[in-house]
């Protein structure tokens, strides 16, 4: 079921099987027949973790949204609800709770908090008067869930918006406790290297949390060799530049929900021709995307410019493949072919699906707007003519064009010149209020707190000497054959990932100054072994020589594809020496993570 | 091993036996029958109240409240001064429950330490006491209460304190008993001839099944340990036996004393389906079963009788003896005679011992019959229920010397028995006194045993067990710390500094600690500084945590909860904070702890907004303020005016904040509100909440140039985006006159191409092509491709030699029908190569 999660040099689907035990556990622990009352955000991250049928197992047999009103009827022994720790959501279930028949139709109510248990809510739940009612109220550790052999997500949405404007640091402090538990599964961490505020805190919590957790520890011969903890703000250009990736446009344009896309519907018609082909599924397609897939798997990470000679070669692999068949004379030989059938089958599949994908991106990334707009990202990021008002952002706002992209692109100006002369900020944000309304004010706001949009001053422009020491743009790209992780902005290579490639070599010695210049203390930690029970002499041998050590990358904050791209890359590199696994608060791109940021006020819906 | 039988005795098809456990060392004066006595079930301790009648007071003595244990060790004494008890009982946690004639029940620790009292109603203070019974269900210890009324009072659990008062009997009963079925907790009781059940609604008559009709009145009953069983015993000295539902009878007997005994109890074990009943009379020991005979013992002086799970404990001023029924694998092995498996392993292994060949005989004989494992398993078993570590060593040896010929035999139950009755023999030991039976003790669990230990403050010996059980930290030497740390607390000769180094030092980092436990207690014991060192070695905030707030030191745990990073800590604390402070104090005491400000801010902001406001101008924050009521005018204001004035307050606060770019937007938000409103009295449409650029572009579109034109100027909007604007209201209003007149009322200061992009959005080309000759020659050719005109395209591309521009034309050009155009770019640009 979720094999490919175990390819990857850390199985990760040791994690997922711990999750689901715990689950199974909680669900077993409610003798009888359940019904779950599901906090809507979940079901995606849930569905990571388990699916329907491990539920049925388990005597589920309803499932129901959680809304406001009366429970929906169901003939079952238990109801329990799947949720969040949020007030809001408490004053649904008391209602939900206050209108159940307990008379008529008694049911065992319980609760399960996702990711933490909260005193806060159990005492609104105390207030409004239905505590007692739950005879189990616990919690589910869902910090981090495996997306895929390598990729960790806490997805939870607006970390980065509590962290940078509200100062609030809950979702660090699941990161935290995350990490504890993947540390009570893979060893403890040897070495903890950080750069930014969040990454300090969420370091101090874990060496807090290490005496709490006493007794609990393994002695497991650590998997990872680093923790490196990023913030977002450490670098806030990359989100903001298109990706280009393969995997990156699809997220740009469509969006990617916990591994899955939805596609519209017409290039995926069937083919065959005579069977009413005329009526199109007005359904939009659904696809799951992870590294199960052999073909996506070889695909998602390149520039999408490398992408269409794969698949015509693709192609022409699977016509050869399905051509052998004229050749088998023998009835071994025609045994074999027909064992073979399936997998030719679902790989000619995944062809005609990524085909038309790739298909659907190409309309977009040779549309004129999409080429414009790259242009003037490409020449902001070098650092051309970053100093004053562009007049491609100024025909956008005159014509229009979604705020979000404008937002992008003078946030991106913003960055690239470490702040925006008074003269030019000022006109920008006057355009964009005029244009879009003054309520964005509230939004602007943000994110000049946010540090995306800033006001130059007399501080000098650092992006040059961070450009140039960091080689953030690279001229000579190879988009076909890369050599280096810039490929995945097509010039830009994500200053993120860049620290993460200097810190493996030669070292973050060598970039101390630019790393001043970065917002945030850098750090490094060492967390000793747990001595008391020393490790199996079997389990102590010593690495192998050659064998790359694995860096776990955890950014505060949100990555974007193109930067799991670029890790990728890296881990690949025959004399990389260091494998990636990626771990994140959620996964983002310029469009979701501006979003997330944006203060639109609307009168309230009731 | 003659000899080893002598002490059985056939009752049926069975046998029991009676050995010494102890010889009581513990120089009674008193006669037993002079006192009070509570024997704990599980080899628990003894209480003893002495003079405790109020006869004894006129002889001068006064009452002492004394416990033992089992061997007769003195564990405490105190001079009892409180009322008159009439029944002693321990409870499941082995504390001692004194009834007192009042109704009042006082609670004592194992060391005579008074931990608590509660009182069995009104009712019973009124009445009196006449008869109390302590009873174990699976609800914990219960006390039932027969006042001198004749009422039936009785709680199921004395630590969740439930009164509940019974119906009314007939009368006065002559015997009762506390049944437990079915989770209710019932009384069964004897007036005269007839037999009562009385549940928390009704009192039933019951007739027991084959009961003698000649049988006469009940004098008394009995309920076994798991409250399975009944026993009744009536006038012509009848015993009847069955089930305590009194649905089946199992047997009966005639002992032919009419004196009713002293007292009556089960003898029995788990799983056996033998069910015999110990009577006790001065100087006799009786037990019957299901035989015509009994067995009979003689009791050389005053003797006390405790049912026990598997047997019953007999204990006078002199001995202490175990009586039980022998089980099968015992029985099996020992039996004179016996061919069975495990009585030929025994056999077998002394003779090796020996060295004599008969031991190969012997295991061959079972080993042909394949009967090797089972006599391995008998012999381990059967050294279970042997009390002499002798005997125990030579069973286990034949086990051993069996196991040795057999393959795979897994060696978890021998080495599992190994372990145990070391530790068993240990806590039988005179010193230690517990005689747990291995019944008994798999029942009790490890855990248990522990505590139990633990109560007696044998922190030592428990560990050590621990130790060599090689249980987790966790399960065992952790939780035996902790209680030697909660006992340390309470020694209130030593410095708070002293014990709080001394706890430490002694359990230092041990998982599985929770120093926040021990600091509860030492809380409870009044010691509040000591509580709170201790509290500093606690790691766990959550636990730390709440346990401050409740001994009011808020702004600590404030700031320990802080340090967590659990979130929702600081949330708890900050609402408890809230409501113990008044309001001022709480928002100072916020101050100094910012992450606690703005967490409390965030939950403001979605539940409490007023207060909101209140800390923004607490902290003179006037941008965040200026936010507020920016946001309010938007979310909370419905009339215009409200609107305008919450957005004239913002301004105010902006300008304070000196920001002067949002107090100009915010002030230039009031003024298009304002125009806005007018426009919607005069048109009579709605234009409020549309941004400015959508209010003009609506304008144009509705012809209104002259007032979109007002806005213009009013707003200072750039030229450019003006242009943009109105000429694509223009052309989606599809009014080209008006466009026309536009382009050239000055010169564009976009340019012309958008004109033309506008046109053809439209699908204009004949206006589109009006445009394109005055588009700058640097885009020229992109507004032919735009009209569709490739040949002018091309004519322009070749005009500027401009090879992006050629192939940009190519491109666009379909090679079958623009072949002329195709060709002539073509030789253009071979020409530019040329040159």
């Amino acid at each position: 079921m979720a094999a490919h999660l175990s390819y990857g040099r850390v199985n990760l689907n040791v994690l997922r099987e711990a999750m689901r035990k715990e689950l199974r556990e909680f669900l077993d622990k409610c003798a009888g027949t359940k019904a779950i009352v599901w906090d809507e955000y979940l079901t995606g991250p849930f569905g990571l973790i388990a699916q329907y049928s491990l539920l049925k197992e388990h005597e589920v047999e309803k499932m129901f949204t959680l809304k406001a009103g009366r429970l929906p009827a169901a003939d079952v022994k238990n109801v329990i609800f799947f949720v969040r720790p949020r007030l809001e959501l408490m004053d649904i279930i008391a209602e939900n709770v206050l209108s159940e028949d307990r008379v008529r139709c008694p049911r065992d109510l319980h609760i399960l908090f996702v990711p933490r248990r909260s005193l806060l809510c159990e005492q609104r739940l105390k207030d409004q008067g239905v505590l007692g009612s739950f005879i189990y109220r616990e919690e589910y550790g869902l910090d981090l869930i495996p997306f895929d052999g390598d990729l960790l997500s806490m997805e939870s949405e607006t970390s980065f918006k509590e962290c940078c404007l509200e100062n609030d640091q809950t979702s660090l402090y699941h990161a935290a406790k995350g990490l504890m538990t993947l540390q009570a599964l893979y060893g403890t961490i040897p070495q903890i290297i950080g750069k930014g505020e969040c990454a300090r805190h969420v370091a101090n919590m874990m060496m807090r949390m290490k005496r709490e957790f006493t007794g609990c520890q393994n002695a497991i011969l650590p998997v990872f060799d680093t923790l490196l903890l990023l913030d977002r703000n450490v670098d806030l250009l990359s989100p903001l530049a298109t990706q280009l990736t393969y995997e990156g446009l699809i997220d740009e344009i469509y969006g990617i929900q916990n591994t899955h896309v939805k596609l519209p519907p017409e290039k995926f018609a069937p083919k065959k021709q005579g069977e009413g082909g005329k009526e199109l599924p007005t359904e939009p397609k659904k696809l799951q995307l992870n590294s199960a897939e052999e073909l996506y798997a070889e695909i998602r990470d390149k520039n999408f410019n490398a992408v269409g000679p794969v698949l015509s070669k693709k192609a022409k692999v699977i016509s050869a493949a399905f051509e052998e068949r004229h050749h088998a004379k023998t009835v071994g030989e025609i045994k074999q072919f027909v064992s073979q059938l399936p997998h030719m089958q679902a790989a000619r599949t995944s062809l005609a699906n990524h085909t038309s994908i790739a298909e659907l991106i190409k309309l977009i990334t040779t549309s004129e707007a999409f080429r414009d707009n790259l242009t003037v990202e490409q020449e902001f990021m070098p650092g051309i003519d970053t100093d004053k008002v562009n007049s491609y952002i100024e025909d956008c706002i005159a014509q229009k064009d979604p705020l979000i992209k404008i937002l992008r692109l003078v946030c991106l100006q913003s960055v690239c010149n470490s702040g925006l002369k008074q003269k030019v900020l000022d006109y920008y944000k006057r355009e964009i209020l005029q244009t879009y309304g003054y309520e964005y004010l509230l939004t602007l706001n943000n994110l000049e707190k946010a540090g995306l949009l800033k006001h130059q001053g007399n501080s000098r422009n650092n992006y040059p000497t961070i450009r140039k020491t960091l080689r953030l743009w690279v001229d000579e790209v190879n988009e076909q054959n890369p050599n280096d992780i810039s490929y995945v902005y097509s010039g830009y290579a994500p200053l993120s990932v860049r620290l993460a490639q200097l810190l493996a070599r030669p070292g973050w010695r060598s970039i101390e100054e630019v790393l001043k210049l970065l917002p945030g203390p850098h750090f490094e930690e060492r967390q000793p072994l747990p001595v008391k029970q020393p490790l199996p002499v079997g389990l102590l041998k010593k690495r192998q020589q050659g064998e790359n050590k694995v860096t776990l990358v955890f950014f505060l904050g949100g990555v974007t594809y193109a930067e799991i791209a670029a890790l990728r890359f890296l881990s690949q590199m025959e004399d990389g020496g260091t494998e990636y696994i990626i771990a994140t608060t959620k996964l983002i791109n310029g469009t979701s993570w501006i979003k997330s940021l944006m203060d639109k006020p609307e009168a309230p819906p009731f | 091993m003659a000899c080893y039988t002598a002490n059985w005795n056939p009752l049926g098809s069975v046998f029991y036996r009676k050995f010494d456990l102890y010889s009581m060392d513990w120089n009674l004066k008193e006669d037993l029958r002079d006192c009070l006595i509570a024997p704990g079930p599980y080899g628990g301790p003894i209480a003893l109240l002495k003079n405790y009648s109020a006869k004894g007071k006129s002889s001068g003595l006064r009452p002492v409240l004394e416990i033992y244990t089992a061997s007769g060790l003195p564990l405490s004494s105190i001079p009892w001064k409180s009322g008159q008890v009439v029944q002693l009982g321990w409870t499941v946690t082995e504390d001692l429950l004194c009834i007192q004639e009042d109704g009042s029940v006082l609670i004592y620790d194992l060391f005579c330490g008074f931990k608590r009292h509660f009182s069995m109603g009104n009712e019973v203070f009124q009445h009196h006491v006449v008869e109390a019974r302590v009873f174990h269900t699976e609800y914990g210890t219960g006390v039932a209460i027969l006042t001198k009324a004749s009422r039936f009072t009785l709680t199921t659990n004395i630590d969740d304190l439930k009164l509940r008062r019974m119906p009314d009997i007939p009368g006065p009963p002559s015997c009762w008993a506390v049944l437990f079925q079915d989770r209710a907790t019932m009384i069964l009781f004897a007036f005269g001839k007839d037999l009562y059940l009385l549940d928390h609604t009704s009192c039933s008559l019951m007739v027991p099944p084959g009961m003698n009709p000649l049988a006469g009145s009940y004098l008394a009953m009995s309920i076994s340990f798991n409250h399975k069983l009944l026993a009744l015993f009536t006038e012509p000295g009848y015993i009847w036996m069955g089930s305590s539902s009194l649905k089946e009878k199992f047997d009966d007997h005639n002992s032919s004393i009419q004196l009713s005994p002293k007292q009556m109890v089960w003898c029995t074990r788990p799983r056996s389906k033998q069910h015999a009943v110990v009577l006790m009379w001065d100087r006799l020991l009786m037990l019957v079963g299901n035989s015509t005979e009994s067995i009979q013992f003689v009791l050389d002086e005053e003797s006390y009788l405790i049912p026990e799970l598997d047997g019953v404990r007999i204990f006078s001023r002199s001995t202490h003896e175990f009586l039980h029924e022998i089980t099968g694998a015992t029985e099996e092995i020992f039996k004179i005679a016996s061919m069975a498996p495990g009585a030929l392993l025994l056999e077998a292994q002394k003779e090796y011992e020996k060295a004599s060949q008969k031991a190969d005989e012997y295991l061959r004989e079972i080993k042909d019959k394949g009967l090797l494992s089972e006599a391995v398993t008998q012999c381990i078993e059967a050294a279970g229920y042997e009390q002499e570590p002798e005997m125990q060593k030579s069973l286990l040896r034949a086990a051993s010397f069996g196991k040795c010929f057999i393959d795979k035999f897994s060696p978890d139950g021998f080495v599992k028995m190994c372990s145990e009755l070391r530790v068993l023999n240990a806590i039988r030991d005179y010193q230690i006194g517990i005689p747990l039976s291995y019944t008994q003790f798999r029942q009790l669990t490890i855990e248990v045993l522990l505590d139990r230990l633990v109560l007696r403050r044998l922190y030592s010996l428990a560990i050590k067990i621990c130790d060599y059980l090689r249980l987790s930290e966790f399960q065992g030497v952790s939780r035996i710390l902790a209680h030697w740390a909660c006992y340390k607390v309470q020694q209130k000769d030593k410095s708070d500094e002293e014990i709080a180094k001394a706890i430490n030092q002694k359990l230092g980092d041990t998982p599985g600690i929770s120093y926040s436990e021990i600091a509860a207690r030492a809380h409870a014991c009044g010691r509040m500084e000591l509580a709170i060192k201790l509290l500093e070695y606690e790691p766990r905030f959550g636990e730390q945590v709440p346990l401050l707030l409740k001994m009011k030191r808020s702004k600590l745990a404030l700031s320990k909860a802080i340090e967590s990073g659990d979130t929702d800590l600081v949330y708890t604390v900050v609402t408890y904070l809230k409501n113990e402070l008044n309001r001022a104090e709480f928002f100072m005491t916020l101050q100094n702890q910012p992450v606690a400000l703005s967490l409390y801010r965030q939950f403001c902001k979605h539940q409490e907004l007023e207060t909101l406001k209140d800390l923004y101008n607490q902290d003179d924050d006037h941008q965040e303020l200026g936010n507020f009521y920016m946001r309010s005018s938007y979310t909370s204001e419905k009339r215009i005016e409200g609107r305008v004035s919450a957005l004239q307050s913002a301004v105010d606060e902006y300008s304070k904040a000196k920001n002067e770019f949002a107090c100009k937007a915010t002030e230039d938000q009031i003024k298009l509100l304002r125009m806005q409103h007018r426009l919607e009295d005069e048109l009579d449409k709605s234009y409020l909440d549309m941004s400015l650029h959508d209010t003009v572009y609506n304008l144009v579109m509705d012809g209104m140039f002259s007032k979109a034109e007002q806005f213009y100027k009013e707003f200072k909007i750039p030229d450019k985006r003006y242009w943009w604007l109105k000429i694509s209201a223009l052309a989606e209003r599809e009014d080209w006159e008006e466009m026309e007149k536009f382009s050239k009322s000055k010169k564009s200061p976009i340019g012309y191409l958008p004109f033309v992009e506008m046109c053809m959005k439209q699908h204009n080309r004949y206006e589109a092509k009006k445009y394109v000759a005055r588009v700058a020659p640097e885009q020229r050719v992109r507004s032919y491709i735009l009209v569709g005109d490739l040949d002018q395209a091309a004519e322009a591309a070749i005009e500027h030699k401009n090879e992006n521009e050629m192939i940009l034309v190519q491109s666009k050009c379909t090679p079958t029908t623009d072949s002329v155009i195709l060709e002539k770019i073509n030789r253009a640009k071979t020409q530019i190569l040329k040159k």
